[in-house]
């Protein structure tokens, strides 16, 4: 683009937000290079959605398409879905199992660790054609990622200076994990959501804790979350990674009061489900807690909604379009009464989700509301300054902890 | 059955669907629980799911209740942009029959229809519908939403 203007940050923190970081084409293109194939880790699967050697899953890191299969060593092993020939796409399907993967253009063939294995009519037809004798198989695979398991889930890096998985997540976001995934999983379902707006504004939304009880209504007529009930924000070192977690506190009368006498739209009078039952789960958890946010930099949500648990993959789809792959789960030890209260309470997430239905459709809000501001910014002060973990969640720290950490590798 | 029984169990179908059509379509959403029985499966998922035996939806009730309560957060929780639907239904294909109830299933398209104007084609799909016989009018046991599409724009607020 002839017009490219760099990004100007107008502020040393991280209190204000160029509108044109959602909006600039160049700002795409270097996200790909230094955010998703720069340091991070990457979400693509759980491991027990490829358990047999050959099982494989396609899925993105940021807009590369990439395969993630599991080989006879039991080892997952994960390259870039782009044949070294022409770069045709290599596996075409998102799930499947499979010995080996073929490019169906000229049918080069990739073993499940990624290697070139076999060219067609490498030596040629009757005397003539083929590769040249130099031509080295070994010297023309697809990127490889490395692989890491945490607590069953696949992450994936094109990096080769990032930190171990562990070092990356920090050891408050691995107990937060640890916390929901302590036992085997089960998939329950998978539903992709197709949002209007750049991916920043989704994980902004994610980190948001300022915005849940106020934009949701469902969350706060039933004590699903109050920002008053007991809880805490929680910023990783780098910024990049949060938790957001609460208890539900039944006899918390002065919360009710504040927000009546703020007269907030979000505490009417008078509803009431006909079938309370949708909130009336068992206890998953032996430290109360009722609900966990979780997020990953730059594209893994984990969520714990009551007994409702889902992952959340975060993947741009141009610069105003943002797919959202929602993974739904029950423990594999769920008996049916437990299994059916999971299912009931999913109800509340993804896109008809009584509590998450309106963040498919606010990031859209923001990217038309900004159309004609690109050069003006946005404020992210709730709760000062700071980029640290907060006892309230009247704050916008995690929000700026996403700056912090984005700032640092688009710098880079 | 005889030919005669089962094109007016056709007919009464037919009636059924274009009633329930309607009642969305029109905005009358207090009467959507109507067209259930009182202990109903409701459903709202994707062929996908529906192939890999996964039993969670995108909307999922196992009585009427639930739909009623899902009618009062549209109108009195959740925020969505105002928009409405046209329900284009096809053939209604008889599945399955007894004595008490009858499975049949049928294809629908819907186009969304944003305040602003614009419309486009929101999913398509599949009615997996059991109907129960021995009562006044047709009432749904079990209505599965099959959606052909894994993709929902934005959002799902108006039920399918």
């Amino acid at each position: 683009m002839s017009d490219y203007q760099p990004i100007h940050w107008s502020t040393e923190g991280y209190t204000r937000i160029p509108y044109a970081v959602y909006q600039n084409q160049n700002v795409l293109a270097e996200e790909q290079k230094k955010i998703y194939e720069g340091n991070t880790w990457n979400y693509l699967c759980l491991d027990s959605e490829i358990p047999e050697a050959g099982d494989y899953r396609t899925s993105h890191v940021g807009s590369a398409p990439v395969v993630v299969v599991r080989d006879d060593d039991g080892e997952i092993y994960a390259f870039e879905n782009r044949c070294s020939h022409r770069g045709a796409l290599i596996c075409l399907d998102r799930a499947g199992k499979t010995r080996d993967f073929q490019c169906v253009y000229h049918a080069w063939t990739y073993d499940r660790q990624g290697n070139l294995k076999g060219v067609a009519f490498e030596a040629g037809l009757n005397g003539a054609g083929g590769m040249p004798e130099h031509f080295c198989k070994e010297d023309h695979s697809p990127r490889k990622l490395r692989v890491a398991v945490f607590c069953g889930l696949v992450f994936v890096s094109f990096s080769d200076d990032v930190d171990s998985i562990e070092d990356y997540l920090g050891p408050e976001i691995c107990f937060r994990i640890e916390r929901v995934l302590n036992k085997p999983v089960e998939v329950i379902g998978r539903f992709t959501q197709v949002l209007p707006n750049n991916w920043k504004l989704y994980f902004e939304n994610v980190k948001d804790s300022y915005h849940a009880s106020l934009l949701h209504l469902f969350f706060t007529t039933f004590k699903l979350n109050r920002l008053s009930q007991r809880g805490a924000v929680i910023v990783s070192e780098s910024g990049g990674h949060h938790v957001s977690y609460s208890m539900v506190d039944a006899n918390d009368q002065e919360a009710g009061k504040q927000y009546q006498d703020q007269g907030l739209r979000s505490d009417q009078d008078g509803y009431r489900l006909k079938d309370p039952s949708l909130l009336q789960g068992f206890k998953d958890f032996e430290d109360g807690i009722t609900l966990q946010i979780l997020s990953v930099f730059p594209c893994f949500v984990l969520q714990q909604i009551q007994n409702c648990l889902a992952i959340r993959q975060v993947l741009p789809k141009g610069l105003a379009s943002t797919d959202l792959h929602w993974t739904y789960l029950g423990y594999a030890s769920d008996t049916p009464e437990q299994r059916e209260v999971r299912l009931k309470q999913a109800n509340l997430i993804g896109p008809a989700g009584f509590v998450s239905m309106e963040d498919g459709a606010v990031g859209g809000f923001v990217q038309r509301g900004i159309a004609a501001a690109g050069n003006l910014e946005a404020v992210v002060e709730m709760g000062g300054e700071s980029t640290s973990s907060s006892p309230s969640r009247v704050t916008e720290a995690s929000v700026r902890g996403f700056w912090k950490a984005y700032r640092q590798l688009m710098q880079a | 059955m005889n030919t005669m029984s089962k094109s007016s169990l056709r007919e009464r179908i037919a009636d059924f669907h274009a009633a329930y059509i309607r009642c969305i379509d029109q905005d009358a959403l207090e009467q959507w629980p109507d067209f259930f029985d009182e202990q109903c499966l409701y459903t709202v998922t994707t062929s996908e799911n529906d192939r890999a035996g996964l039993a969670a939806g995108l909307i999922w009730a196992n009585n009427r209740n639930m739909l009623h309560d899902r009618v009062s957060a549209l109108r009195h929780a959740n925020i969505y942009e105002r928009q409405s639907y046209r329900h284009i239904l096809g053939l209604p294909f008889i599945t399955g029959t007894s004595p008490e109830q009858v499975e049949v299933e049928t294809p629908f398209m819907v186009v969304r229809i944003m305040h602003d104007g614009q419309t486009d084609l929101f999913v398509c799909g599949i009615y997996r519908d059991a109907f129960l016989l021995n009562v006044d009018s047709l009432k749904l046991k079990s209505r599965r939403v099959i959606c052909d599409s894994s993709r929902i724009d934005t959002l799902l607020a108006v039920p399918l």
